[in-house]
């Protein structure tokens, strides 16, 4: 995938080199190399990615054979992702990649970060670089969120 | 009053810079539409018929006088000189230039006041009762735990966009003042026998086109887990409420399909995970919060004081006013105003001039300890008033149009702002309450009538409660024309009931009409002093309605 943000120790990268292809719908020939599959379709070796609709639960026994779960936003205005991310996360211990893809936007990175995803497939039409500088977001965060487990009255 | 820390200070200077930025990008074509569209509404700025409305929050309804003069300010340099007090205890400024907004806002932070999500499709400015902390019934001040859930509703990442809007209130007193059935969360805060905070949650109430009272989810529920509680009801809600249509994607809607207890078994479900985490609540946190509420230092008083008990028996006028007006304190000798912003026609419902407003900031540091409460009917609370002040206090109101007696009264509309100014409305509002207030503008009659809630929205989207008015009015469109919709018999609180509709609608010149023979039935059924919502239980509609519709057809014959 291209336009894309990775968090590596926190530092965020922009990445042009990413091998990863995502596979929407399922065609007769699959690309070669490393494919992020939908659910239903997942086979060992590469990743899986989920819509909103797909129930994180459902890939606990799964979890030690993946290397990516990307996570779907058909509207920046849908949500769900962000429930998901912080399941997977912080109850489902994923310690991989997660990826946000679909309508990915400089405005909503930041509480993508906070969820738990660390790899941003920024919506095409839109500069990867220019999205960076929403990654930051506001210094302060009151409840609490995948990387900052305590809420600000355990901090302040 | 709670006060800002650096966090807080922090969090709403960094907002106003992360908006201007946003309103740049927007204004140079960067941002599209729809993708600044919720981001400005996350920001309390809506596009209305004329031009962008601004929504400021009052979190649960208490201003400082410095924040009200700052208000003031907005409307007269910003704005047409007047602002529009809400339903939900927030502020509209009507007519407002978008690249000014970040300037408005950043007026806003230097007083610790925001727009901080007051619309969009994630938790809501949280509300609670305007008497909080000095009302005679209340259990226990319920604002410190409202300041928290603020607190932690704020830029939540995981609940900024949920299937809808989410409104949560709180109250913690006998009398629930705070509308707690109709929102998607209702708290109810409360004691045990051994003194514990407990917590009766309430979940999918909500106006609108589908009005539902909230159901109880959970009795007893210790306050340290208020917040891990609200967030598993949020995470079911944002992960399984409907997306697919807006008219059914409030938690209510949810709440129906499942039923409440297979709901609130997804709910205990959720929160087993969660309930003993890091989010459980502190004492020294409730502490740190709870000391900014702390009374203010009240003077020794006698309860009863001779000259305003002289001033009650020589001035008729001013003892009509203090029957309607003036609220019970649990401080001997003090008592808490309000300022009806209802005058009749002279001024919509919930309208205050930058004048006005800088009169009520500079009273409330003459005659209280310098707070303001915003009522969700509309109206503005001096919450700590001596009772010796009243008369003075009484005077100077009158002079400012801001001392009508009817409180609870017929003529103390709630109303929405309706066609007049909103994109959504199928009719005005504002005429409608008004041409009702001239016709009943004999304060004798009107107090005679006794306690009556009328409500008026301009659509379906229920901004004004019409379903829990006594009497609701609703704007319906009819073939591209105006017509109201009249129900009976809704009440709010404790008792909360949906209002029936009577029939057919009516034309915006029959409503005066219509209110008229409404409340002449009520007065010819009504047993010695019996309120009118009792009348309406206990005669039920036929008689309103025989009355209303044989008149209606008597003047189409
Ligand atoms: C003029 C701009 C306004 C617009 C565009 C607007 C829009 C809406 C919409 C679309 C709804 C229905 C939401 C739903 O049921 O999902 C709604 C509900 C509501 N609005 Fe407004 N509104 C406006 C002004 C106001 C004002 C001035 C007030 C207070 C006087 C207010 C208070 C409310 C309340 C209390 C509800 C009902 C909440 C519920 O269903 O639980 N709104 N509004
Ligand atoms: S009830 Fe309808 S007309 Fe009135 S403010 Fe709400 S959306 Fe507008």
């Amino acid at each position: 995938m291209n336009n894309l943000i990775r968090l590596v120790d926190g530092q965020a990268q922009l990445l042009s080199d990413d091998p990863w292809t995502l596979v929407r719908e399922i065609e007769d020939e699959l690309p070669t190399g490393p494919l992020i599959l939908p659910l239903a379709h997942w086979r060992e070796g590469h990743g899986i990615w989920l819509s909103p609709d797909d129930e994180v639960e459902s890939l606990e026994l799964r979890l030690g054979e993946l290397s990516l779960i990307a996570i779907d936003f058909p509207s920046f205005r849908d949500g769900r992702g962000y429930s998901q991310a912080y399941l997977l996360r912080t109850r489902l211990g994923w310690q991989g990649e997660l990826r946000a893809i679909g309508d990915v936007l400089r405005d909503q990175l930041s509480h993508m970060r906070q969820c738990g995803f660390d790899s941003f497939a920024v919506r095409e039409d839109k500069s990867a670089e220019d999205a960076l500088k929403g990654l930051a977001g506001m210094s302060v965060l009151y409840g609490r969120s995948a990387i900052e487990p305590r809420p600000l009255f355990r901090r302040r | 009053m709670y006060h800002y820390d650096e966090y807080d200070r922090a969090l709403v200077f960094e907002r106003v810079a992360q908006f201007r930025d946003q309103v740049q990008r927007f204004m140079g074509g960067e941002l599209s539409e729809e993708e600044f569209l919720p981001l400005r509404l996350q920001n309390g700025l809506y596009l209305q018929k004329h031009a962008y409305m601004l929504r400021v929050a009052i979190p649960y309804g208490t201003l400082g006088a410095n924040q009200l003069r700052t208000l003031a300010r907005i409307a007269r340099e910003f704005d047409r000189g007047y602002g529009h007090f809400t339903t939900r205890q927030n502020i509209q400024f009507n007519w407002i230039e978008l690249a000014q907004v970040p300037d408005i806002l950043a007026i806003l932070a230097e007083v610790e006041m925001h727009a901080i999500q007051t619309s969009g499709n994630c938790v809501r400015n949280i509300t609670t009762e305007a008497f909080a902390g000095v009302a005679a019934d209340e259990l226990m001040d319920p604002r410190p735990l409202a300041e928290i859930l603020r607190q932690w509703s704020t830029i939540n990442p995981e609940f900024l966009y949920l299937p809808r809007k989410f409104k949560i209130a709180i109250c913690s007193a006998e009398q629930d003042r705070a509308a707690i059935m109709m929102h998607d969360i209702g708290l109810y805060l409360y004691r045990d026998p051994n003194g514990e905070m407990l917590l009766r949650v309430m979940v999918g109430g909500g106006l609108g086109r589908t009005p539902i009272l909230g159901l109880q989810i959970r009795e007893g529920l210790p306050w340290q887990h208020l917040l891990s509680y609200v967030e598993a009801i949020l995470r079911v809600y944002n992960r399984h409420g409907r997306r697919d249509n807006k008219y059914k994607a409030r938690i209510k809607i949810l709440v129906k399909a499942l039923g409440i207890d297979a709901f609130a078994h997804e709910v205990e479900q959720e929160w087993q995970h969660i309930k003993d985490g890091p989010a459980q609540l502190t004492d020294a946190e409730y502490q740190r919060v709870a000391n900014a509420f702390v009374p203010p230092s009240y003077q020794t008083l006698s309860d009863t004081d001779l000259d305003f008990g002289t001033r009650l028996v020589m001035d008729a006028a001013f003892a009509r006013w203090v029957a309607r007006n003036v609220q019970p304190h649990k401080v001997p000798g003090y008592a808490s105003v309000v300022l009806s912003t209802k005058p009749g026609p002279a001024a919509p419902p919930g309208d205050l001039t930058d004048i006005q407003m800088d009169a009520v900031a500079d009273w409330a540091e003459i005659f209280g300890f310098g707070e303001i409460r915003i009522a969700h009917e509309q109206n503005l609370i001096l919450p700590d008033v001596r009772k010796r002040d009243l008369y003075a206090l009484w005077a100077r109101a009158c002079e400012q149009g801001l001392g009508t007696a009817n409180i609870g009264l017929l003529t103390d509309i709630i109303a929405c702002p309706g066609g007049d100014f909103c994109a959504l409305a199928n009719a005005k509002s504002i005429p409608i309450a008004q041409a009702i207030q001239q016709r009943f503008d004999d304060l004798d009659y009107l107090h005679d009538i006794g306690d009556v809630s009328l409500n008026i929205s301009g659509c379906m989207n229920a901004c004004g409660h019409h379903h829990i008015g006594n009497i609701g009015i609703l704007g319906v469109d009819k073939n591209g024309s105006e017509w109201y919709q009249v129900t009976l018999g809704g009440a709010q609180g404790k008792d909360s009931a949906l209002g029936k509709v009577i029939g057919p609608s009516f034309s915006a010149a029959q409503i005066p009409d219509v209110i008229e023979q409404i409340v002449a039935t009520f007065t010819d059924y009504r047993e010695s002093d019996e309120l009118f919502v009792d009348t309406v239980q206990r005669i039920g509609l036929e008689p309103f309605k025989e009355r209303v519709y044989a008149k209606a057809e008597g003047e189409a014959a």
